[in-house]
């Protein structure tokens, strides 16, 4: 309650607007949050605060009135999310894919090998997993490759770490393990990773990001009208460029493509 | 109980107590010999002894995941991320709580004691036992306090353990992993226990102590 009412007198203090953004540790871990967020607050002269937990969470924090938009990557869950009236919108942004990354000895044995081979190859041959475990967008995208590959994930090769993407990686690094990644993360911090990249472009892999304006029906407080600024911003203004050139300049490519033509 | 739980709970206690016993193995020795030893610059020794007090888990904690990294000094031992590297992290961090607490202690009755104990014509290291244990509640209190600051660290446990469920996932972490995900019955009865174990040891270290002496922390 004590936080409503802060976001409420944050939303309407007469000096300045504020948005609050629930997001994915994805979208922060790689930096983009950074240069994203900047020319948007000055241009429209509104504070954003954003907090980076998993898919799970955000949405949890949206639907407790904590948040005026989320920008997540969990479509199925988004569209319960808006179904159950606590969004207005879906707005489809970027996309890049989900990938399955593991220590360098196992490459010539799996690499290039279809989807569901090379997990079906890891509990088989109980190499080491390392799973989100934390009901983000990428454990729940991790959850429905092991359904869909009929591939049970228990046993001692199976871990959790209960942390975000980076966490995760870090672990799988450290024990030279496997895990499911968005391209975004594994690519931003590759240098401090000795990992592998296994899988090619797979449309089970695919990976979109989304954001959705909390409904202010369900929630008189949210900032809306700072919601649908910044959705303009990202899809009719400068943000989209900004998401598009992302990560060119270091990584050779971006690390999001935009799903619209601006 | 729900048996998640209880694995971590018992992983907590397990953890923290190999802590506090690597630790304690180390200090308290090292303890009786300083306040029995008469050497130069020892007020400026435990003066640096105390300080070490004042050194945050955090700043262990990042010592400890440089140094236990795949690509860190002891990387080849693969520490980092295991029941193992908590249980160094946790004793390092007792450790200067144990020493400094047991000195203080031994400090005030060290001199007085030795000099009793040695005209009854005990060896030294009759002497070390005997004055440990008149000392024993002073040693005691060091040892619970130290354990009660580590079962409750969070972060520095989180950064070199990383939270991994059936491995290294204790109390705090699970706590500070089932907030953020919204699970707060977990997160409460975990914090319960947490606290209850606090208070109790807390109770247990006051009546050790007597009327005579403030809480130590």
């Amino acid at each position: 309650m004590s936080i409503i009412l802060f976001l409420f007198f944050m939303c309407f203090s007469p000096n300045e607007a504020t948005l609050t953004i629930a997001t994915t540790t994805s979208v922060e871990d790689t930096g983009l949050l950074e240069v994203l967020l900047p020319p948007f607050e000055k241009h429209y002269d509104i504070k954003v605060k954003y907090i980076a937990v998993g898919t799970g969470q955000a949405l949890r924090l949206a639907r407790d009135g904590n948040a005026d938009l989320i920008f997540v990557h969990d479509k199925e869950r988004e569209e319960d999310f808006i179904k159950q009236g606590y969004g207005t919108h879906r707005h489809e942004v970027m996309q890049n894919y989900f990938l399955i990354v593991g220590p360098e000895k196992n490459v010539e044995a799996l690499e290039h090998k279809p989807l569901c081979d090379i997990l079906g190859s890891i509990a088989s041959n109980e190499f080491l997993f390392i799973s989100r475990g934390d009901e983000s967008g990428t454990h729940s995208r991790e959850k429905l490759l092991w359904k869909t590959c009929k591939v049970l994930p228990s046993g001692e090769w199976y871990l959790e770490s209960g942390s975000g993407m980076i966490s995760t990686l870090r672990i799988a690094n450290e024990k030279q393990a496997f895990a499911l990644t968005d391209t975004a993360t594994f690519l931003s911090h590759r240098d401090e990773l000795q990992l592998h990249s296994y899988t090619e472009k797979d449309s089970l892999l695919l990976n979109i990001y989304s954001i959705i304006p909390v409904n202010p029906d369900k929630y008189p407080h949210v900032c809306i009208k700072e919601a649908e600024k910044f959705i303009s911003y990202i899809l009719k203004g400068e943000g989209g460029t900004i998401i598009k050139n992302f990560g060119k300049e270091r990584y050779g490519k971006p690390l999001f493509q935009m799903m619209w033509k601006p | 109980m729900n048996p998640e739980i209880f694995e971590v709970v018992v992983r907590s206690f397990f953890v923290s107590s190999a802590a506090i016993l690597i630790s304690s193995i180390i200090a308290i020795p090292l303890a009786v010999y300083i306040s029995l030893k008469e050497f130069k610059g020892k007020k400026i020794f435990l003066a640096v002894i105390n300080s070490f007090l004042a050194v945050p888990a955090v700043a262990i904690g990042l010592f400890c995941y440089l140094l236990f990294a795949r690509n860190g000094f002891l990387g080849f031992f693969h520490l980092l991320y295991t029941a193992k590297a908590m249980i160094i992290a946790q004793a390092l961090l007792a450790f200067p709580i144990i020493l400094s607490l047991t000195v203080s202690g031994l400090q005030i009755l060290a001199k007085p004691l030795r000099d009793t104990l040695f005209t009854l014509g005990l060896s030294p290291l009759q002497t070390v036992f005997s004055l440990l244990y008149e000392l024993r509640r002073q040693v005691v209190t060091a040892i619970i306090m130290a354990f009660s600051r580590v079962i409750g660290e969070t972060g520095m446990t989180l950064m070199v353990g990383g939270n991994i469920k059936g491995e290294t996932r204790v109390m705090t972490t699970t706590i500070a992993m089932e907030t953020m995900k919204g699970n707060f019955e977990l997160a409460i009865t975990l914090g319960i226990i947490l606290l209850s174990t606090a208070i109790i040891l807390n109770i247990v270290t006051q009546l050790l102590l007597g009327e005579t002496h403030a809480p130590a922390m």
